[in-house]
Order: C-alpha cells, then sequence, then structure tokens
C-alpha cells in the first residue's frame, strides 16, 4: 500500500485531484451539518448576488440558496456516480469475464448483446430510459450503469482472453480446479487494475450523465442536484449569471479532480506505460 | 592479423536507476578483425546484446548509455558520433540481423519493397537497377523463387525465410560489418543448421567481419572463429574458438561449458516393463474460422495429433522430440486433459481419461500433473508460493495443516529457502520459479509428471541445475515422466527412451541409446545431424 502511493505521488496533478476530490467528499459529508435546511427551502430574497442578503454564493429565482444547493447537490452526485459505476462495473465484469473465458458461442452471443447496447447514442438512451421509468435516484443509477457497462465489458473480455491462456491458468486446470473459482481467484485479481482505472473514470462520466439528466428535468424532483440548479437559471443566464456558473464550476472541478486521479491510478498500476514516459 | 575493422575500448554502459546493477557492461574491450566471425556467449544479462547495440547506436536512450570508452570504427568514434553519421553508417557499413525476423520485418510491406528501400536510403539507383540488384541477393541467400518472394509480406514466409530475407537485406550493401543478435535463437534446430552455414557462406563471399551474439555453445563451436565470453556485463574470456572450447580458462567460462548438456546419451537405467500410462491412436484436429452463422468465410483444419501410440513404464523418462509445429505439446495437453482429444485412448493406470468429464477427472488429477515452459506466466503472480504449492492439495480434500506442512517439505525439497513460502512469484529468479512449479506438480504426489519444455526458457547453468534436480525426484519418488523438449541434448540426458515427432504424427521410437546411435527415419537423422557443435562435443 505504501508503495502504492510512492508511485501514485510521482504524478503530481493526480495529487492534487485526490486533494480536490477530497474536498468535494468533504462538502458533501457535512453538507447537512452547514446549510442544515432543505436545500429547496426559499432562504430569503430572490436574485441577490453572491455576497449579498447573507447569501455566500447569491440565491435563484425563488430566493434558494445557490450555495446550499452546491453542498447537498455534492451529495448527490458522488451518490449516484459511485452507484451507477458499482453496478456499471459489477455487471460489465461479469458479462465480460464470461465471454471471455468461455469463448465460443457463448462469446459471440454476450458480445453481439454489448454491442446493441453500443450502437444507441449513450445519453439519449439514458433519457429515454429514466423517461420511461419515473426519475428517482434508482431510475437515474439504472440508467447511467446500462449505457456504462458495455465498456466495462470489452474491457474485461479482453483482458480474460489474454489471461485464460497463461500457463498459470492451465497448471489451476491440471489441478482440478472449477470454473468459477478459477475466474474469480486466478483471473479476476490480475485484471484488478485496469477495471479500478475504468472504473474511476467512468464516475466522472455518470456525473455528467446525472448532471445533463438532471438539467433536462429529469432528476429526482425531491434531490438537489447540480445539474438542476443549472437547468433553474439558464433562463437568467444574462441577469443572474451567478445562479448557473456555481453549479458548473462545481461539475467541471469535480469531473477534472475525478480524471485527473484515474489517470494518477493508471500510471501507478500499470508500470510498463509509467516507464514509457 | 591485419588491423581490427571495430576496436571497443573500456566501453561502459550505465543502467537506469535503481537497476540492480550500475552498468549493464563494464570496462569491455574486444576486437573485430576484417573477414573473422566473433562470437559473444553470456547468460541472460550478461550485457552481450547491450554491448552490439551500442556499437549500432540502438541502445533504449536515455536510461541506458554509453558513459565511458570508445567503439573505433575506422578513424570514427562510433561512441560520440553525430546521429546523422550514423544513420549513414547503419545500414551501409554495419548492418544487423535480429532474433525475430517477425518482427525486426515490416508487416505490411513486401520483401522487395523492404530490400528496396535499404537502396533508396543509402544509393541513388535506378528503379530496375534496383530490383536487379534484389532479385540477385535473393538469389544469393538461397530463397526459392525469388520474383516471387519479392512479392510477399512477412507472414507469407517460414521463420527461416524471413531470416534468409533479414540476411539478404543485411547485406545489401556490402557492410564491412555483420551484427548478428541471436538470429537463430527463434528457429527449429534442422533451419537454424541452414541460417549458420548461409551466414559463415555470405561472410566469407562478403569478406564480412561477423559480431556473433549467442547464448549456445554449440552455435560457438560451429561457426565462431574467435570467441568473446561474458559475465554480469564483463569479458572474462577471450581466444579463439579452439581455445575457449577446449581449454577454457576462467572458471566461469569451464563452469559454462560443463553445464552444456552432452550429445551422447547416459547409460540405459533398469526399466520396469509395468506401463503407467498409455496412449492409443489419439488424434486432434484444431479446427478455426467459420465465425457466428459460419459467415467468417471458410474453416481451417490443423492435424496437430494424428495416431499417436506412447507408452510411458512406471519409473521411466519418456521424450517427445520435435520442432514447432509438430504437435508434441498437443498431445501432452491432451494426456492431461487440457486440450479435448478428438478420439482415441488414453489409459493411466487402466482408466480412460480421454471420455472423463471435468468432476469425473478431478480424482485422477492428483495421478497427473503437468509442469510448464514459461517461469513468468506459470505461476500466479498475485498468489503467494505458499498458496500455489498448497491449492491442488486443498482442492483435493487434503487438511489445510497437513498441506501446508507438505508444501514447506517440498519447498525445501526443490532446494527453496525457508521463507519462499510467504513471498510472492515476482521475488524470484526464472530457475527459482520452475522449482516452485515442480513443487507445485509434486505437491499431490503424482504418478505421471508431463514436463513441457521444462528447462528451455532457462541459462544454459540454471537449466543444468533444474536437469539435475527432475533426476532426484525422480528416483526419490518413482516418478514416471513425459518430458517434451526440441532440445536433443538434453532429451540425450535426461529420456530413458523417446518418440520423435513431425506434423502431429509419431516418426520414430526407441531407447534413446538407440536413436541416437542409429536412427532410422530420415527426419531423425536429419535432427540429429542438425544439432550445433556436434564436432566439438560429440564424445
Amino acid at each position: 500500500m505504501r508503495n502504492f502511493w510512492k508511485l501514485y505521488r510521482r504524478n503530481r496533478s493526480a495529487v492534487a485531484g485526490i486533494i480536490i476530490l477530497g474536498m468535494v467528499v468533504l462538502m458533501a459529508a457535512t453538507a447537512h451539518l452547514i446549510y442544515p435546511d432543505d436545500p429547496f427551502r426559499l432562504a430569503g430574497a430572490s436574485m441577490q448576488p453572491p455576497g449579498e442578503g447573507g447569501f455566500l454564493l447569491g440565491s435563484d429565482s425563488l430566493g434558494r440558496d445557490v450555495a446550499a444547493g452546491i453542498a447537498h447537490g455534492a451529495k448527490t452526485s458522488l451518490l449516484i456516480g459511485l452507484l451507477a459505476t458499482i453496478v456499471a462495473v459489477g455487471f460489465g465484469t461479469i458479462m465480460g469475464g464470461l465471454a471471455g473465458y468461455y469463448g465460443g458461442r457463448i462469446d459471440d452471443l454476450l458480445m453481439r448483446t454489448t454491442e446493441m447496447f453500443q450502437t444507441i447514442p449513450s445519453f439519449v438512451f439514458a433519457i429515454l430510459l429514466v423517461a420511461i421509468m419515473k426519475p428517482s435516484i434508482e431510475s437515474i443509477v439504472i440508467a447511467i450503469a446500462v449505457v456504462s457497462w458495455p465498456a466495462v465489458a470489452r474491457l474485461v473480455r479482453g483482458e480474460f482472453l489474454s489471461l485464460k491462456n497463461r500457463e498459470f491458468v492451465q497448471a489451476c486446470h491440471t489441478l482440478g480446479m472449477g470454473d468459477a473459482q478459477i475466474m474469480l481467484r486466478e483471473i479476476l485479481p490480475n485484471c484488478l487494475s485496469p477495471i479500478i482505472v475504468i472504473g474511476s473514470l467512468m464516475v466522472a462520466t455518470a456525473i455528467l450523465i446525472e448532471s445533463g439528466l438532471a438539467f433536462l428535468g429529469l432528476g429526482d424532483p425531491n434531490i438537489m442536484s447540480w445539474g438542476f440548479q443549472i437547468g433553474a437559471g439558464r433562463t437568467l443566464l444574462r441577469s443572474a449569471w451567478w445562479v448557473c456558473t456555481f453549479p458548473g464550476v462545481a461539475i467541471l472541478v469535480t469531473v477534472l479532480a475525478i480524471n485527473l486521479v484515474g489517470e494518477g491510478l493508471n500510471d501507478a498500476l500499470n508500470p510498463r506505460l509509467r516507464e514509457r514516459q | 592479423m591485419s588491423a581490427p575493422l571495430l576496436e571497443i575500448r573500456d566501453l561502459h554502459i550505465c543502467l537506469p536507476e535503481g537497476s540492480e546493477r550500475a552498468h549493464a557492461v563494464e570496462t569491455v574491450n574486444l576486437d573485430l578483425a576484417p573477414n573473422e566471425i566473433l562470437c559473444i556467449v553470456g547468460e541472460s544479462g550478461s550485457g552481450k546484446s547491450l554491448t552490439a547495440r551500442a556499437v549500432m547506436g540502438l541502445l533504449p536512450k536515455p536510461h541506458v548509455r554509453i558513459v565511458d570508452g570508445s567503439i573505433r570504427f575506422g578513424d570514427e568514434d562510433l561512441a560520440d558520433v553525430s546521429d546523422a553519421r550514423m544513420r549513414q553508417i547503419r545500414g551501409s557499413e554495419i548492418s544487423m540481423i535480429f532474433q525475430e525476423p517477425m518482427t525486426a520485418l515490416n508487416p505490411v510491406m513486401t520483401i522487395g519493397d523492404q530490400i528496396d528501400e535499404v537502396f533508396r536510403f543509402h544509393e541513388s539507383m535506378q528503379r530496375k537497377e534496383r530490383r536487379a540488384r534484389a532479385l540477385d541477393l535473393l538469389d544469393d541467400v538461397h530463397l526459392p523463387d525469388p520474383a516471387h518472394i519479392m512479392r510477399a509480406y512477412p507472414h507469407e514466409l517460414s521463420g527461416g525465410q524471413r531470416q534468409r530475407a533479414m540476411i539478404a537485406m543485411a547485406l545489401a550493401l556490402d557492410p564491412k560489418i555483420l551484427i548478428a543478435d541471436e538470429p537463430t535463437t527463434a528457429l527449429d534446430v534442422t533451419t537454424q543448421a541452414q541460417i549458420l552455414k548461409l551466414i559463415k557462406e555470405m561472410q566469407a563471399t562478403h569478406n564480412t567481419g561477423v559480431l556473433f551474439i549467442t547464448h549456445d555453445f554449440g552455435v560457438v563451436a560451429d561457426i565462431a572463429d574467435r570467441v568473446v565470453v561474458m559475465q554480469q556485463g564483463k569479458v572474462v574470456e577471450t581466444g579463439t574458438a579452439d581455445e575457449v572450447l577446449n581449454a577454457p580458462n576462467h572458471p566461469y567460462t569451464k563452469a559454462l561449458i560443463a553445464a552444456v548438456p552432452s550429445l551422447s546419451p547416459r547409460p540405459p537405467r533398469k526399466q520396469s516393463a509395468e506401463p503407467v500410462l498409455q496412449v492409443e491412436n489419439l488424434e486432434k484436429v484444431f479446427r478455426s474460422g467459420g465465425g457466428l452463422l459460419g459467415l467468417g468465410g471458410g474453416e481451417r483444419t490443423v492435424k496437430a495429433a494424428s495416431d499417436v501410440n506412447l507408452e510411458l513404464r512406471r519409473g521411466e523418462t519418456l521424450g517427445i522430440v520435435g520442432e514447432s509445429g509438430s504437435g508434441k505439446s498437443t498431445v501432452a495437453r491432451c494426456i492431461v486433459r487440457l486440450v479435448d482429444a478428438d478420439n482415441g485412448k488414453i489409459l493411466l493406470n487402466g482408466t480412460d481419461l480421454r471420455p472423463l468429464n471435468r468432476a469425473e477427472m478431478r480424482p485422477h488429477r492428483s495421478s497427473i500433473q503437468m509442469m510448464f515452459q514459461d517461469p513468468f506466466a506459470s505461476l500466479n503472480p498475485r498468489s503467494r508460493v505458499g498458496k500455489i504449492v498448497t491449492q491442488g492439495p486443498l482442492l483435493q480434500g487434503v487438511a489445510k495443516d497437513e498441506a501446508e506442512a507438505r508444501a514447506r517439505e517440498l519447498l525445501s525439497i526443490v532446494g527453496l529457502d525457508k521463507r519462499a513460502y510467504d513471498r510472492y512469484p515476482h521475488e524470484f529468479s526464472g530457475g527459482q520459479r520452475q522449482r516452485i512449479g515442480i513443487a507445485r506438480a509434486l505437491a499431490l504426489n503424482p504418478d505421471v509428471l508431463v514436463a513441457d519444455e521444462p528447462v528451455s526458457a532457462l541459462d544454459v547453468s540454471i537449466q543444468a541445475q533444474i536437469l539435475r534436480l527432475l533426476d532426484e525426484i525422480r528416483e526419490r519418488m518413482t516418478l514416471s515422466m513425459i518430458f517434451i523438449t526440441h532440445d536433443l541434448r538434453v532429451a540425450a540426458q535426461v529420456c530413458d527412451r523417446l518418440a520423435v515427432m513431425r506434423y502431429g504424427e509419431i516418426v520414430e521410437t526407441g531407447p534413446t541409446a538407440e536413436i541416437f546411435r542409429d536412427p532410422q527415419a530420415s527426419y531423425t537423422k536429419d535432427l540429429l545431424a542438425a544439432v550445433p557443435g556436434q564436432s566439438w562435443r560429440a564424445a
């Protein structure tokens, strides 16, 4: 573990990424302490510029506190990003692993299915899914996971394909080990690094999709979200720039931080790539 | 002796920081005279390849570079010549052939275009003239139908043909020096013999100085005029081929030469007549192509084994020898049921293994175990050695304490330290990993051990140690062994009986000594004739 941190630390921007991400997580965790009230509550006069009327980052057209919205929205973004990624990575790993390990008919069947999902533009597909189901946290998580898993499946399939012919896996066969055990205990640990990297980057994409959905009004109506804030403020862009800008910056910074972390993980976990530089 | 073509003086090449040693090459001095073949011999990590690459200016800069010394070529010092000048020298005055001709040739260009490129970079000739020269060259290296080869892509040629094309390219501009970096290591033994002959012939007709890098003393004996022996980046011995091979001075050279297995088979051991494993009419055909709904085009089939019959007696070692593609590995994998054979019988202690499914096979697994070729790929990098060795017995239902105690005992039997149990595979060298592989196979107390080229990835001194260990274990545990190898020297030292395979068929079987003394099949004769270095240590 210490060794890993030593490798990770060599990438400066990745360290910056993890610090920013840490602050976002902290903000999400303490949102209910700093702003104990409902972020949808009308907190004062409407359209207050930042710093006035007791609003750190101003208020929107209904007098809601933008800063409180950002703090609570961080919770939503991170939660949805994380949940959707876990579901997508889990499902994608199973599909890809089975396809890669068994090959033949199973591979054909699973990969053609994967390709079917990949042919539909992912954001349009996500909108469609949320519109069919009711907009809620669960439906958004499901929609994001459904459009994200094919990438994981393809990656894991490739790793399994190359690992299943390695001699140590064949040695397990000669010892009489079962398929499930070979897949879970022998092959999977050897392809964790790329899965972790793709997963970390997927969190960023998931946050973007979530914001996009909320912006279009397809977010969970009871939960504050950055995308919803931008959507609510977009008509006021010229008269009250702060309503859109601060949640936008929050999205930008968070996604950037996660990408930096993902890249740092990649550098630390794939030693061969690292040495090439 | 005339003035040397190449004088390397006091050469130092540094390694990146954090490597196991500071210099890859230290205080290397050597001379290459015109019209001679100088062999640099050494085991992996001896710095022999880097020395050759330094001459070509092909070091992986900036981490690995020349820090001291000179490489005199004519009146220039290649250690600090400009990049532009180095480009002129490469190809026209010094050229190089590599170990793996498939990766050294550009896969998307025809052979003709690649040879043409050499002329275009270095000389101004008309297109027609270039083509004529290229055809001549291909003819010189004895490639059949040069006009056809000109239009061929590298993947359409065999390994030997590719290496011939590489040699033609390297000699296109009549270089003064040819550097050959293990040019025959990736080739089969019969092809190797042809390529060595070709290099010698070309060297004689072009008066080229050849710097020949190899790890194989047999090859040295066949080709070298003079020999340089390297160990850990230093030259330990230099001399004529005769001096170094027959009267080595340095202890390291002596040890290396002593480790080369002799071609004369060992005296036969007492044999039991009781068969442990019988393989009858084994057949395996590999099919590829087809694709989903049969839209992938025509199906291709390769007969990897047809009508293979083998008998392994208790306590005996049966060698299966053959060149790449002969089907020897497929037969081994069919026997341990890694590959499902199409037809035939595999009788282990009287039970036919072939029709068994995986669950039915499980109880038989402990009687037949396999040892693999690649010490780096055959151990799970994420598992501790202890787990690797114990997992077989645990799967067979042995109690945990018992399996652990047995694993520790086995690790000491194969000559590993006690602490090995809790370490990961990457902390071990190639030879040590093969020992772990042996311990894993023995953990189940098998009757039969199938060893698929267990020593071919190892340096010759390590190879000798592993072979000795296998010998000891075989006696101690009355193990019967199927030993797959392409190396007849190894086979002579290990096997009681041999089966020679070619194109999926067994062409000859018999006691090792008899096959070596009086081979019957013409292919066996060819194989034996092609073993390098016969004149040197035939006795």
